[in-house]
């Protein structure tokens, strides 16, 4: 993707051309109801309900108690995150509770919120405003927007100061004064009312954050808006003052990127990614009230609207007046409504509130109370025509009807291969359908559903991890047990067997394979010693012999063994293959005197094998001496020398003792 | 207080489907008075029956599946594809064989499918073809236009003619089919393939007077200017923005350009541009047909696919195939194709890298 760069862009805006974004609708405005009159500050409300989280992120620590004096502006609780922010008293007087109450939640929930009473005296904590602003640290300022509880006020409640204080180079700041919301006209009486303050907080903006430019942008449908604006931007090469057509959803961060910049947030990054970050008009208000005049974040101005009301119009709200006192302030008149009916926010994006004691928070840009019949609602859902005037209308360029068709049937992983999670609910597209389908509605469903599941499955994995880990340590202990029960089942067995002669045969057996191992290793030994040049085959004969003779005995004992406990696998498989026991040098004497057989047989095994495999490699192409032995590959093979001959009789007595002994071992065991 | 609740957007436009349904039907009214009146009475009649006919197999067969009777029907999708056929059908055809087109247009093609919205291919469409290959005799003769007539029918003549065949001074269709030249009672499209396997030229079949009195040399007797008319009518559904521009330009564009060069290559054989584009239904396809929401492709770029492709095969067919027009053929070939086009069509949604 080709971003255009930031000249083009300049001297696009300059010209005062814009990109666009497709799709979007041109919903009535019904603006004129609201803008006409100035933003009135209304009566005190008997209680404030400030809830406690009013922006994205994290609580703050609560700082007071209930029945304690707090003045105007004093923080109630403490930002203790990067992604917190501190609430203020919005007037002066005694906590009256703090607990659950219900709050502007499009699910109605209760949280946690510190009921106010007011003492009607306003009185304000002592304030320190900090006007020369470019002499101190912008860390510090920083910490000031955040001290002043500012967060996003266009909707969203993002902390102001997470985004003031980016450490990535910024091109664009642009400041946001389109509200391309129908009956919405909080920002439009701001710029008309406080031009200069929005100058001031986009000043300091400007000084936090280093954009090369910094463009202010408002929908064409606000003439005198545009025209104050223009009027106090009048001395300011700075700033680029843009106009901007008129068409739902222009105000949505990632479509006024696009129109202003031609470029696009990429899919999983923020606007920074490409060099842009975006305050809100209402935002920069606050950031210099909190700055220059060192008020935090207590009231906004709040659009009361609809037919509905008898003086529709914005009123300075404090943030936790309950809705039920604006709407007694604007004149609620309930007899033009067939059912009561009160939408927080835009009639696009907003939510209906179930409840008319809930309190304004910061985000709360509009109270819509429409009279029966002027909302055209959509209730009369019908079958989909495939019309794709949804597709149309969408400024994501998605596909609605199959998002809605997928969700619809629960085919999320199908949903999401269409991106249902790029939806921004702007509601364009159920705004145009002629079925008058709740595609909203179908999206929104479809993905708290996908998000439970996320939930479930990530639950589910952590406690299969922790079930799999617990069954393997169970596993091991089993073994662990089974091989300790094993060892001392066999130092008993190995213990009765040496006391008693229950198995005298076997003993036999074992002492003559013993006995002719031993002469055998004597021989190879005075072999070895004496006489080099000795008549090797001669003993290698013998040695066979005894080897053989030893192997047959213990086979025969062994098939003995293995008749009456077939099912039983013999133990010594395990103990003899024992490479961790050190080879003990002179196996046949040791085995002799070993009283624990199987450890003998272990080592003269390891031995064995060892010097088989010395032999093997030396001699492959040997054939073997020994006639007599039927299977003859386990005899290893004689050689023509004398070094050979005494080697591989060296091996074969020793893998022909261990044999034996194995055998034994096994068979005495298996009983 | 208690207060109602409901999910956003709280705002609608006021456009619903009944809505858009009944503009369609707006829209055909010019072209079906410019064909009644080179067609005679049958036009009206046709119309009534189809309706008539889809308002009660509609009806029914919603019954059947348990599905609000009126409120479905109120949509008027069942009128709409009945007046779409009943225009599409000779207008002195037999009643019953327009009957049946509906059966299988409203209970075949859209009920058994899932009713509105569900439907695969083109109801009108389908039905159109099923009636073309279990009647073809009856559904390629057509009344020649009006200043060809050799008799002029009556209202009542052609109440008659529908219904029993015979008019009531005992003329049978057959006689009431006879132009004045007691020879044809052929299409233009028809006439051209006809000709054309008798070793005529393109050029010298221009000649017949089935091509007279046309807005253009090419273009038939009549013909023309009911192309014509219910291009007006399309304009004006493009106007109000019930259809998008994607597939009637894309497929005008596709016929002109498939048209052009096989006439470059053998201009004895294949016609004009404009000869294809003013004779047959390509006009009222391009607007009336192929823009049908529920069987077209939903994508941009998917919908100039389909009706470039509809074009393409509409040229094929006229001159490769065995029928005279193709509208029908063509559409319900691309409906097919439809699912496929809009998997490989999807846009590139916002922030995404391109595919």
């Amino acid at each position: 993707m080709q971003l255009p760069q930031f000249e083009d862009i300049i001297s696009r805006l300059d010209k005062g051309q814009t990109w666009s974004f497709s799709g979007g609708v041109h919903p009535a405005g019904n603006k004129h109801l609201s803008n006409q009159t100035c933003t009135v500050h209304p009566s005190l409300p008997e209680q404030l309900i400030v809830p406690v989280r009013q922006h994205i992120g994290t609580d703050g620590q609560i700082l007071v108690k209930e029945g304690e004096q707090v003045k105007k502006g004093q923080p109630l609780t403490q930002s203790s995150q990067a992604f917190s922010v501190p609430i203020h008293a919005p007037t002066s007087g005694t906590i009256k509770a703090i607990g659950d109450h219900v709050t502007a939640h499009p699910s109605g929930l209760s949280e946690t919120c510190i009921q106010i009473t007011p003492d009607g005296h306003d009185t304000w904590v002592s304030l320190t405003p900090t006007p020369h602003y470019l002499e101190i640290e912008k860390s510090e300022l920083v910490s000031q927007i955040c001290n002043a509880g500012v967060a996003g006020m266009g909707g969203a409640g993002f902390p102001s100061h997470i985004k003031a204080s980016g450490s990535k180079s910024v091109e664009f700041l642009i400041i946001n004064g389109i509200e391309c919301e129908p009956y919405i006209t909080a920002d439009d009486r701001l710029m008309r009312e406080q031009a200069a303050s929005i100058l001031e907080g986009v000043d300091i903006l400007t000084h936090l954050l280093s954009p090369r430019a910094v463009v202010i942008a408002i929908e064409d449908n606000k003439p005198d808006a545009i025209a104050v604006m223009k009027q106090a931007c009048e001395s300011r090469t700075d700033i680029h003052l843009v106009t901007v057509p008129t068409k739902y959803p222009a105000g949505g961060e990632k479509q006024l990127i696009q129109i202003l910049t031609g470029r696009e947030v990429p899919r999983d990054g923020l606007p920074i990614d490409v060099g842009i970050t975006m305050f809100n008009v209402g935002t920069c208000f606050a950031v210099a009230d909190a700055i220059l005049r060192g008020k935090p974040l207590i009231e906004r101005i709040v659009t009361v609207t609809g037919s509905a009301v008898e003086r529709p119009g914005n009123y300075w709200a404090r943030i936790g007046t309950p809705v039920n006192h604006l709407l007694s302030v604007a004149g609620y008149l309930p007899k033009q409504q067939k059912q009561p009916e009160v939408i927080m926010g835009g009639p696009m994006m907003g939510f209906t509130l179930n409840d008319a004691a809930v309190p304004v928070v910061k985000t709360t840009n509009c109270l819509l109370i429409p009279a029966h019949n002027e909302l055209t609602h959509g209730s009369d859902e019908r079958a989909c025509i495939r019309c794709s005037a949804c597709a149309d209308a969408c400024p994501v360029h998605l596909l609605p009807q199959q998002l809605f068709w997928h969700s619809k049937a629960k085919e999320y992983d199908k949903a999401q291969e269409y991106n249902l999670f790029d939806c921004i609910e702007c509601g364009a597209c159920a705004y145009v359908c002629p079925s008058e389908i709740p595609l909203v509605h179908y999206y929104r469903k479809a993905k708290s559903d996908i998000r439970v599941e996320r939930d479930e499955r990530n639950k589910a994995d952590k406690a299969k991890a922790r079930f799999e880990a617990r069954k393997a340590r169970l596993e091991r202990e089993k073994l662990e047990r089974e091989a300790k029960h094993q060892k001392a089942k066999e130092a008993r067995l190995a213990a009765v067997d040496n006391k008693t002669t229950s198995s005298s045969k076997d003993k036999v057996a074992a002492a003559l394979a013993r006995a002719k191992a031993k002469k055998a290793q004597q021989a190879g030994n005075s072999d070895a010693t004496a006489n080099e040049t000795s008549s090797a085959p001669q003993d290698n004969k013998k040695a066979a012999v005894a080897a053989a003779v030893a192997r047959a005995k213990a086979k025969k004992a062994a098939q003995q063994a293995a008749q009456q406990h077939t099912d039983t696998p013999p133990a010594s498989n395990k103990s003899t293959d024992g490479q961790n026991v050190p080879p003990v040098s002179d196996s046949a004497e040791d085995a002799q005197a070993e009283k624990k057989q199987r450890v003998a047989a272990a080592v003269a095994r390891a031995k064995a094998k060892k010097a088989a495999q010395q032999a093997a490699q030396q001699h492959t192409d040997t054939p073997p001496a020994s006639n007599e032995s039927t299977d003859g590959q386990n005899v290893p093979p004689v050689s023509d020398s004398a070094e050979d001959a005494q080697a591989a009789k060296k091996q074969r007595i020793a893998a022909a003792v261990a044999k034996a002994k194995a055998k034994k071992a096994a068979q005495e065991k298996n009983k | 207080m208690k207060l109602t609740l409901s999910s956003s957007p709280h705002m609608r436009a006021d456009r619903d489907t009944s809505q858009v349904m009944r503009m369609v039907l707006y829209a055909m009214v010019p072209g079906v008075i410019c064909q009644s009146y080179f067609f005679g009475w049958g036009v009206f009649i046709q119309i009534a029956i189809a309706t008539i006919a889809a308002l009660v197999v509609e009806a029914s067969i919603l019954a059947i599946r348990n599905k609000p009777v009126a409120r479905n029907l109120s949509d008027y999708s069942a009128v709409l594809t009945a007046c779409l056929l009943a225009v599409s059908l000779p207008p002195a055809l037999p009643w019953w064989m327009t009957v049946i087109g509906v059966i299988f247009a409203i209970g075949i093609v859209k009920q058994l499918y899932g009713g509105l919205g569900y439907n695969l291919f083109n109801p009108a469409m389908v039905a159109y073809v099923v009636l073309l290959i279990s009647f073809p005799a009856a559904m390629t003769q057509w009344i020649p236009p009006a200043p060809l007539h050799a008799v002029t029918l009556t209202f009542s003549d052609m109440l008659h003619l529908i219904f029993t065949g015979y008019t009531p001074s005992g003329l049978s269709l057959e006689q009431g089919l006879q132009a004045v030249d007691g020879v044809s009672s052929a299409t233009p499209l028809d006439h051209l393939k006809t000709g054309l396997t008798q070793a005529s030229t393109y050029n010298e079949l221009l000649t017949s007077q089935v091509y007279e009195g046309g807005p253009f040399v090419s273009s038939g007797t009549g013909w023309a200017w009911v192309s014509v008319s219910y291009l007006i009518g399309g304009l004006f559904l493009l106007k109000t923005r019930i259809i998008s521009w994607h597939i009637p330009v894309s497929l005008i564009v596709s016929i002109a350009f498939c048209a052009t060069v096989l006439h470059l290559i053998n201009q004895d054989i294949y016609g004009s541009a404009l000869f294809h584009l003013l004779n047959g239904s390509v006009l009222f396809g391009a607007f009336f047909i192929a823009t049908d929401p529920v069987s077209a492709s939903t994508t941009a770029k998917g919908r100039i696919i389909f009706g470039a492709m509809i074009g393409f095969w509409i040229i094929i067919i006229r001159n490769f195939g065995g029928y005279p027009d193709a509208v029908a053929f063509a559409v319900i070939i691309m409906n097919m194709a439809v699912p496929l086009i809009d998997y490989y069509t999807q846009p590139r949604t916002y922030g995404h890298k391109g595919k």
